[in-house]
C-alpha cells in the first residue's frame, strides 16, 4: 500500500470561549470544534468531508493546512511531520499543499489585480515579478477558463464562478498537490457548480491532485469523491467508500443523512423505513457524554451514554464509530 | 519593464479620482476646503497689514472700505488675522493628522493583527479614551504650557487612540478575510500581510476617519484658543479672536462673526470631503459606477 499524502492523528481543536471578564476571574469554557480526529487521505484521491454546519470540518481543512494551530495530535503531510514545523520550514511545505475557499467575495483581495492575485504565491516563493511570471499566470488563467485580459481587472468585475475560477488558479499556481476545497462550490448557482466541479475534476486529471472536498451537499459530494467522511460534533463517525457511505451506510448518522437526499424522482425513493434525525446539532461547547450523538440517535443503548465509541474497521476500507458495530449482534 | 507594471496601478488612481471628481460633495467640500488652504498659503501676499499692529484710532471699525472685515477692540485689521489665523489652523490641523495617520496606524494595526499586544496597547487607549477629548486637551496643555506646538501634542494624544481604534477594528475584521488565510495558505509573512492584504484595505475608514479628525482638529484648536490653553495672544487664531471679541458681540459684532464662519466653513468643507471620500473610497460600491 502507498503512502498516504496526508495523515491526521488524534488532532483536536479547542478554542476558549468567553473567560477573562474584570480580572481575569470568569474561567473560559472550552470549545471541542475538532476533537480526536485521525484520517489519511492517499495520493490522487478525493476524500468528501461532510458533516452539518458547525461540525467543524471547515476546521478541520483549517488545521491540516495549518491555518489554525492544532491543540493536540498530529499532521503528516507526504510521510513528513508537519505539527510542529517553524515558519520558514512550513513554508516550504506549502508549496504542495492550498486551500480553495467558499465565499468568492471574500477570498479576493479587493484591491489586487487578477494577476497580482494569482502571481502572489510564485512572489512569496521567490519569484521576481517579470514577464516570466506574467506569462506562467496567463497559461494557469488559460487552464482554469478565464482570458487574458482578465490579468489587469479586479475582482469585482467578475462573476461568482469567474472569481471561484481565480481562487482557483491561485491555488494551483504553485502546482501542489493537495487542495482542501473548503465548500468551493457551496455558494454558487447550481449551473455553475457543475462547471466548477468539471473543472476542478479535469484539473485533477491533469495534474494529479489530490482533493479533500469540504462540502455539506450531499449529492456533490458524491458526484465528486473517492472516499466520503462524515463528521458529526467534532468527531469522524465513518469513513468509507463513496459506494459503501452511500449504499450501505452504517452508521445512524450517516444513514439519516443519506435519507435526507431528496430523491430526484419519487419512485426512487428508497422503499426501506426511512431514518430521520429528530433535533438540533447539540452545542460543542458541551458536548453530549460517551457517543456525541446519542441525544439524537434512534437506536440509542445505555452504553452510548456512557462511553464514546472508537472509529473502527468493519469491513475492508470502512470505519466506523458507534456500538452498534462495534458490539456483535445478538 | 517597470512601465508594464505600472500601468495598471496608475489607471485605478486615475480611476478613482474621476468618480471623487463626479461626486457631488466631495466637490463642494473639496471646495469649501480649498478656499480656506489657499487663503491660508496665500497669507503673506494676500495681507498688508500686520496682524498684530495696533491702531487705536481705528479700532472698532466695521467692515466695509478701506478695511475688508473691519478691526477689533484694538484696531487691528481682523482680515489680517483671520486670514493668519486660516494658516495657523492648516497648520495644526494637518500636523495632528500626520501624526495620527502614523502612529494611529501602528498602535491600531499592531494591536489588531498581533493578538498579544492587543490587551497591553487597548487598555492605555481606553484609559486615555475615558477623558473626554476636550477636556484631556485642556490638562495636556495646562501642564505642557500654552503654545502652538502643545497644542498639536495635546491634541495628537487625545486622537491618536481613537484612529488606533478604528484602524485596530478595520484590521481585525480583515485579518480573518479568506483572502489572509489564502496569503497565509501560500507561505506570507507577517509584513507581506499586512502590507498587501491588511492595510490597503484599512486605509478607506482611516482617509475618512483623518479628513474628520482634521475638522475636529482645527474645532479642538479653536476652543482650546478660545479658552484661553492654546496659542498665546496675541497669535491670530480664530479662537483667540473669537476670544476678544466675545465682549464686544453687541457693539462689533463681526469681531466674533467672521472667525466663526471661517472655522464653520473650513469645518463644513471637511466634513463634505469626508463624506465623499467615504462613498468613493469603499471599494463594494465601487460596482454601480
Amino acid at each position: 500500500m502507498t503512502q498516504p499524502l496526508l495523515e491526521a492523528e488524534g488532532l483536536e481543536k479547542h478554542f476558549e470561549v468567553g473567560g477573562g471578564g474584570f480580572f481575569g476571574l470568569t474561567p473560559a469554557v472550552k470549545l471541542r470544534a475538532v476533537d480526536d480526529v485521525s484520517l489519511s487521505i492517499m495520493p490522487g484521491e478525493t476524500l468528501g468531508l461532510v458533516g452539518e454546519s458547525g461540525c467543524g470540518k471547515s476546521t478541520l481543512g483549517r488545521l491540516l493546512l495549518r491555518l489554525i494551530e492544532p491543540s493536540a495530535g498530529k499532521i503528516r503531510f507526504d510521510g513528513q511531520d508537519i505539527t510542529t514545523l517553524g515558519r520558514g520550514a512550513m513554508r516550504a511545505v506549502r508549496r504542495g499543499m492550498q486551500i480553495v475557499f467558499q465565499d468568492p467575495y471574500g477570498a479576493l483581495n479587493p484591491r489586487m489585480t487578477v494577476e497580482d492575485i494569482v502571481a502572489e504565491p510564485l512572489v512569496i516563493h521567490g519569484k521576481p515579478s517579470g514577464e516570466a511570471t506574467r506569462r506562467e499566470v496567463r497559461a494557469m488563467l488559460d487552464r482554469v477558463g478565464l482570458p487574458a485580459r482578465a490579468m489587469e481587472r479586479f475582482p469585482h468585475e467578475f462573476s461568482g464562478g469567474q472569481r471561484q475560477r481565480i481562487g482557483i488558479a491561485r491555488a494551483l499556481i504553485l502546482k501542489p498537490r493537495l487542495i482542501v476545497c473548503d465548500e468551493a462550490v457551496s455558494a454558487l448557482d447550481v449551473s455553475v457548480q457543475a462547471q466548477i466541479v468539471n473543472l476542478l475534476q479535469d484539473l485533477q486529471r491533469e495534474m494529479g491532485l489530490t482533493y479533500l472536498f469540504i462540502a455539506h451537499d450531499l449529492s456533490v459530494v458524491r458526484h465528486i469523491s473517492d472516499r466520503v467522511a462524515v463528521m458529526y460534533l467534532g468527531r469522524v463517525v465513518e469513513v468509507a467508500a463513496k459506494q459503501a457511505i452511500y449504499g450501505a451506510p452504517l452508521h445512524p448518522y450517516t444513514k439519516g443523512l443519506i435519507a435526507a437526499v431528496p430523491a430526484s424522482h419519487p419512485s426512487l425513493r428508497s422503499r426501506g423505513r426511512r431514518v430521520r434525525i429528530a433535533g438540533d446539532i447539540p452545542s460543542a461547547i458541551n458536548p453530549p457524554s460517551g457517543c456525541r450523538f446519542h441525544t439524537r440517535c434512534p437506536h440509542v443503548m445505555p452504553v452510548c451514554r456512557e462511553r464514546a465509541p472508537a472509529l473502527l474497521e468493519t469491513a475492508p476500507g470502512h470505519q466506523v464509530a458507534c456500538h452498534l458495530t462495534e458490539i456483535p449482534p445478538g | 519593464m517597470i512601465e508594464a507594471e505600472d500601468i495598471p496601478e496608475r489607471r485605478e488612481h486615475r480611476a478613482t479620482l474621476r468618480r471623487l471628481l463626479r461626486h457631488r460633495l466631495f466637490v463642494s467640500g473639496l471646495f469649501l476646503f480649498g478656499i480656506v488652504a489657499v487663503v491660508a498659503a496665500l497669507a503673506p501676499f494676500i495681507t498688508d497689514v500686520d496682524p498684530n499692529r495696533l491702531s487705536m484710532r481705528n479700532k472698532f471699525l466695521a467692515p466695509g472700505g478701506n478695511w475688508v472685515f473691519g478691526t477689533d477692540g484694538f484696531g487691528r485689521s481682523l482680515w489680517s488675522r483671520v486670514v493668519w489665523g486660516a494658516q495657523l489652523s492648516m497648520i495644526i490641523g494637518a500636523s495632528v493628522v500626520a501624526l495620527n495617520a502614523i502612529f494611529g496606524t501602528l498602535i491600531g494595526a499592531a494591536a489588531g493583527y498581533f493578538r498579544r499586544l492587543d490587551t497591553m496597547l487597548m487598555r492605555v487607549n481606553d484609559a486615555l479614551m475615558a477623558f473626554p477629548a476636550i477636556l484631556l486637551a485642556i490638562a495636556v496643555t495646562s501642564v505642557l504650557g500654552p503654545s502652538t506646538l502643545n497644542v498639536i501634542l495635546a491634541l495628537s494624544i487625545v486622537y491618536i487612540p481613537r484612529t488606533a481604534r478604528i484602524v485596530r477594528s478595520s484590521v481585525i475584521v480583515l485579518r480573518e478575510m479568506e483572502y489572509v488565510q489564502a496569503a497565509v495558505a501560500a507561505g506570507a509573512g507577517h509584513w507581506r500581510i499586512l502590507r498587501h492584504h491588511i492595510l490597503p484595505n484599512a486605509m478607506a475608514p482611516m482617509i475618512v476617519q483623518l479628513s474628520f479628525l482634521f475638522a475636529y482638529a482645527v474645532l479642538s484648536e479653536a476652543t482650546l484658543s478660545f479658552l484661553g490653553v492654546g496659542a498665546v495672544p496675541p497669535t491670530p487664531t480664530w479662537g483667540n479672536i473669537m476670544s476678544e471679541g466675545r465682549d464686544f458681540m453687541r457693539e462689533a459684532p463681526w469681531i466674533i462673526t467672521i472667525p466663526g464662519i471661517a472655522l464653520m466653513v473650513t469645518v463644513m468643507g471637511l466634513n463634505l470631503l469626508g463624506d465623499g471620500l467615504r462613498d468613493v473610497l469603499d471599494p463594494r460600491l465601487r460596482i454601480q459606477q
